[in-house]
């Protein structure tokens, strides 16, 4: 069964690139452009990752992270976050929230799939 | 019940009671655990000022003029507030130098003159004799009203011979009570601290009996105050008492008297004494400040209410107002309360008697005796015999001789004056020392020519106008010059010298002494300037509190042995203290005894150990016959106070500088932290800026990289994403050029195009510019524009920028299709406003402060993201605040938001300079 991959980002343009991009590689692709709609959508959609954006309205990247974490029921969720500042501090805080992987905006498609299908377990 | 044993016996106790205290003063001081080191006790030593003619003349004042009492306890409570600063230096000038005196003060001040103390001396007691006689006439007075004459041991009066006056013999054993308390040591700089307590304690007795004798009157025979004033109120005679300036006293006079008695409080002998000599700890002066007038407001408090009493209850008999505070107790049948008020003055007037007869005996011995003797010269270098016990004597003899005299003065004058007019002389003869007291302590310039000419001439107007006068007037003298004038001249009529008319006596002596006194010693103080030693005196009085001043010793320079300074000191102080202050001053030098070398120091040292016993002026002469002194020129003191005033001014260089350095430091930290601030702010900016730019060309290269890879996308995605390419290029664009545009604003390299605009033709091209945005989100614009408007100066370009900024947002927060906003242009009368008001969202208050931050975006409850950079705003709130003008929003949540810009309207708008 395909695996099902969450793009949270508030950037109209990067959730169609990031949509086409994974729907291409042979994922379920779902889409929020909030974070309050990120969480939401982790909980009904139980996706098995996050490319998640930091800089979000209404919640932002590490907040989501945040709540996924302790939220028992959704310890398997698998987060890669994107971000755009880039600043070594953003990077610490996103994994030490719980972020399995990071990648820096704008990144290269072929590493980002790459990065996915490891978290993933999926052969490259 | 009351008789002359019981009131003897009682008079002896309370004396006994008051050596008491001043033994165990004594003894505690000698264990080292000195009573008087205490403010309070200071406090209330000063009120020694406070006299039998206090005690029982306030009220005969008060029952003669009224509030006419009042000057001589205000004149001290504003004495008192000048303290700090004059009191003050006083002590801390008498500490340095050992001051024994008021004499010696003076004496030392003008180059440690023998003239100038001789000349203090005799004033200060010629001028003070008729104030002690006063208090044995206030004692006889009132032991004569317990004990009525014809008692067997009764007060005499008058006729009596000398041996049967009972005055005669308080004389006496004053003078006996007096020797024992004050000359125990030789050194008038070691404190009585005995006396001091034993002082203290007295003022405490008459200020607790006075008070008794109103509490008795005004709630015992009257019904309080109210009542009390209330009675008198109906009395016209009375009324009068009342009110200021009764009895004559107009305010000239109130203003002499007042000023009199602020001098008084301070040159007094005996209150220098209390307060300049006896003082342990300059603090005291701290609480003795309020302390002190408090006292006197306490004292006084019931004065009117015992004058104005008596005068009641006395109406139509023959009673003496000075008796009152006596009488109305007896009279009443209180007796032990009469004792009591007998007690209290009895305590007024031995305080007053002891103090100021050591203060006169101290200054008799050391700036009179002495300096004679020295002059025969039979003291000073025959004989190496300790001579201290000599000085004692001279010192006790002082104090006989000068009872003696205050007894003759109350058996010659006394009889004649009521006991304010009395001791209103005295206070006249010492506020002769002001000019040369305060002058010294504030002008180097004054000489010793000054101050005796000054004093001299003061003192002779005094004796003239006031002395001489009160010896006419009891019968003493012939009275005939007072009506005539000396020499049978109108002018030289004593009481009305030149003509003068109008003033009480006391006030026309005052004006003419002061006149003469001040003029004689600032005229003759400028003739010529200060010599070597006046000069050198002036420093160590002027500047005693300048750090940097000359050192000890600074103006001498001789040779000397301690071989011959430490028998010398021997002589005077006793052998055993003399070796004692040796040691002490030796180990401050960390040396032994035998180590110490005679240089200027010790030689200093020595003279002003001497001076402590023998005053300043005597110590020198004594000092100078054991030591070779090289006299030093005038132009060898000014080098050193030069050398002095040069450390001083460096030392305030060393200070200045060092503020400044802590100012400098100070405001280089603030400048750091505001570099650091600034900092923070780029690092933020930088932070924006990447993330503005990273995020178009996340999207650029992940499109690009997925047409590169894949050429087999179908056309429709192929032109969808190179149109995403294409604008995300655009946004990039826009965002690198209004980054550079906001830089260059920020950092004033912008360029201003200004020119005539009208406003009106840059708000119609912001919204034709517009038009196409409105259109295709179907938002409505209404405009609502005068016909015209004033013309600006300003950069055409950049307000259109502004208008279309703020026309694109509104339309970018409206809602699709039924989206309306509102242009409007007026005039105001700050200038011209322009309001772009929409239907929109609107902002929370939160979102509306930091809207006009750069980077942030409103839209937060938006579904479609804005496509702005962020800076819009920012950059229009800079364009509008380089002309000067506002701009801002208004908004309520959920109805819309009005952003306005006010631009300052005609050709002289305001402009910051910053145009390139």
């Amino acid at each position: 069964m395909a695996k099902k991959i969450l793009i949270a980002d508030d950037e109209q343009n990067i959730v169609i690139s990031l949509e086409f991009l994974m729907k291409r590689e042979g994922f379920t692709v779902c889409v929020a452009t909030d974070g309050q709609e990120a969480i939401d959508k982790v909980r009904s959609e139980a996706p098995d990752l996050v490319l998640l954006d930091i800089m979000m309205p209404r919640k932002n990247g590490y907040e989501v992270c945040q709540e996924i974490r302790t939220d028992p029921g959704l310890q398997g969720t698998r987060i890669l976050m994107l971000t755009a500042k880039g600043r070594e501090m953003e990077i610490t805080k996103g994994l030490a929230m719980g972020a399995d992987a990071y990648m820096t905006k704008p990144f290269s498609t072929r590493e980002l799939v790459t990065k996915v299908k490891s978290l993933l377990d999926l052969p490259a | 019940m009351l008789n002359g044993p019981v009131i003897v016996a009682a008079s002896f106790i309370y004396l006994l009671l008051l050596f008491a205290v001043a033994y165990f003063g004594d003894k505690r001081a000698d264990a080292g655990r000195s009573v008087i080191a205490n403010p309070t006790i200071y406090a209330l030593s000063l009120a020694v000022y406070c006299t039998t003619w206090t005690y029982y003349g306030s009220v005969g004042r008060a029952a003669s003029s009224g509030l006419g009492f009042v000057p001589i306890f205000l004149g001290p409570t504003l004495a008192v507030a000048l303290w700090w600063f004059v009191m003050l230096k006083m002590i801390r000038i008498g500490k340095t130098n050992r001051i024994t005196s008021i004499a010696d003060f003076i004496a030392s001040r003008y180059g440690k003159s023998q003239l100038l103390g001789g000349l203090v001396t005799v004033i200060a007691v010629l001028g003070v004799i008729p104030y002690i006689a006063l208090q044995l006439k206030a004692l006889s007075g009132s032991f004569a009203i317990l004990v009525p004459p014809g008692d067997g041991v009764s007060g005499g009066r008058g006729a009596l011979p000398w041996l049967a006056d009972t005055t005669f013999y308080v004389a006496l054993s004053m003078a006996a009570f007096t020797i024992l308390f004050g000359t125990r040591h030789l050194d008038a700089t070691e404190r009585h601290e005995g006396l001091v307590a034993a002082i203290a304690f007295e003022s405490l007795v008459k200020l607790v009996a006075f008070v008794a004798v109103g509490v008795f009157v005004t709630f015992g025979l009257f019904d309080g105050f109210g009542d009390l004033f209330s009675r008198a109120a109906r009395e016209p005679q009375l009324q009068a008492l009342m009110r200021m300036g009764a009895g004559g006293n107009g305010y000239a006079n109130w203003f002499a008297l007042t000023l009199l008695s602020m001098l008084a409080v301070m040159f007094l002998p005996r209150q220098f004494q209390v307060t300049v000599v006896e003082n342990v700890n300059e603090n005291h002066l701290r609480r003795a400040i309020w302390l002190f007038p408090l006292y006197l407001l306490l004292i006084n408090v019931f004065v009117l209410p015992i004058a104005l009493g008596g005068l009641m209850l006395f109406a139509g008999q023959q009673v003496d107002a000075d008796t009152f505070v006596l009488r109305l107790p007896m009279v009443f049948g209180h007796d032990w309360l009469a004792l009591v008020v007998f007690i209290g003055g009895l305590s007024a007037a031995t305080g007053m008697i002891v103090v100021e007869t050591i203060a006169l005996s101290t200054m008799v011995c050391n700036d009179l005796v002495m300096p004679l003797l020295l002059r025969y010269r039979w003291l000073a270098l025959q004989g190496q015999g300790d001579v201290s016990g000599v000085l004692l004597g001279i010192r006790r003899g002082a104090i006989v001789l000068i009872l003696l005299l205050a007894y003759l003065y109350f058996r010659l004058a006394g009889e004649a004056h009521a006991l304010v007019s009395i001791g209103l002389i005295s206070f006249a003869a010492v506020a002769q020392f002001a000019p040369a007291m305060l002058g010294g302590m504030y002008w180097r310039g004054g000489t010793r020519a000054g101050a005796v000419a000054g004093l001299s001439g003061g003192f002779a107007v005094w004796l003239y106008t006031l002395l001489l006068p009160s010896f006419a007037k009891s019968g003493w003298l012939p009275g005939d010059f007072l009506q005539n004038g000396l020499f049978g001249l109108d002018l030289l009529r004593p009481q009305e010298l030149f003509g003068m008319q109008g003033l009480d006596p006391l006030a026309h002596s005052l004006f003419w002494s002061m006149l003469v006194n001040v003029g004689g010693y600032v005229w003759v103080s400028l003739m010529r300037p200060p010599s070597a030693i006046e000069a050198g005196q002036a420093t160590l009085f002027v500047d005693v509190f300048k750090q940097g001043r000359p050192s000890d010793g600074a103006f001498w320079r001789g040779s000397a042995h301690v071989g011959d300074l430490l028998p010398l000191l021997g002589r005077f102080l006793g052998r055993e203290r003399a070796a004692h202050a040796f040691d002490d001053y030796a180990r401050s030098r960390g040396v032994t005894r035998e180590a110490l070398q005679a240089d200027a120091g010790l030689v200093h040292f020595a003279e002003t150990t001497l001076a402590g016993a023998i005053g300043s002026a005597s110590a020198r002469v004594i000092v100078a016959s054991v030591v070779q002194e090289e006299p030093l020129g005038l132009d060898e003191v000014m080098n050193i106070l030069d050398e002095a005033s040069q450390v001083r001014a460096y030392s305030r260089r060393l200070e200045q500088k060092s503020l400044e350095l802590e100012q400098a430091t100070r405001e280089l930290r603030s400048a750091n932290e505001r570099l650091k601030e600034l900092d923070r702010l780029k690092d933020d900016f930088m932070s924006s800026v990447t993330h503005e730019l990273r995020t178009p060309l996340t999207s650029i290269r992940a499109f690009s990289e997925m047409l590169l890879e894949d050429p087999e996308i179908d056309v429709d995605d192929r032109q969808r994403f190179l149109g995403i390419i294409v604008s995300e290029t655009e946004r990039l664009t826009r965002l690198v050029n209004q980054v550079l545009d906001m830089a260059k604003i920020e950092s004033g390299h912008a360029d201003w195009v200004d020119d005539e605009v009208s406003l009106l033709d840059v708000v119609e091209q912001g919204a034709a510019a517009t038009s196409q945005l409105f259109r295709d989100k179907g938002v409505t614009l209404e405009m609502s524009l005068p016909p015209a408007v004033p013309a600006l100066l300003a950069d055409r370009d950049r307000l259109v920028q502004v208008v279309l900024n703020l026309l694109s947002n509104a339309v970018k927060f409206v809602a699709r299709g039924s989206g309306r906003v509102r242009l409007s242009l007026r005039e105001t009368a700050e200038g011209l406003q322009v309001d772009v008001g929409d239907n929109g969202p609107g902002l929370t208050p939160e979102e509306q402060r930091v809207v006009f931050e750069k980077f942030r975006q409103g839209g937060n409850t938006m579904t479609d993201k804005p496509q702005g950079t962020g800076l819009g705003l920012p950059i229009s709130r800079q364009i509008v605040e380089h002309y000067g003008g506002r701009l801002w929003v208004e908004s309520v949540p959920g109805q819309g938001a009005t952003f306005s810009f006010l631009m300052p309207c005609g050709k002289s708008a305001v402009r910051k300079e910053d145009a390139g």
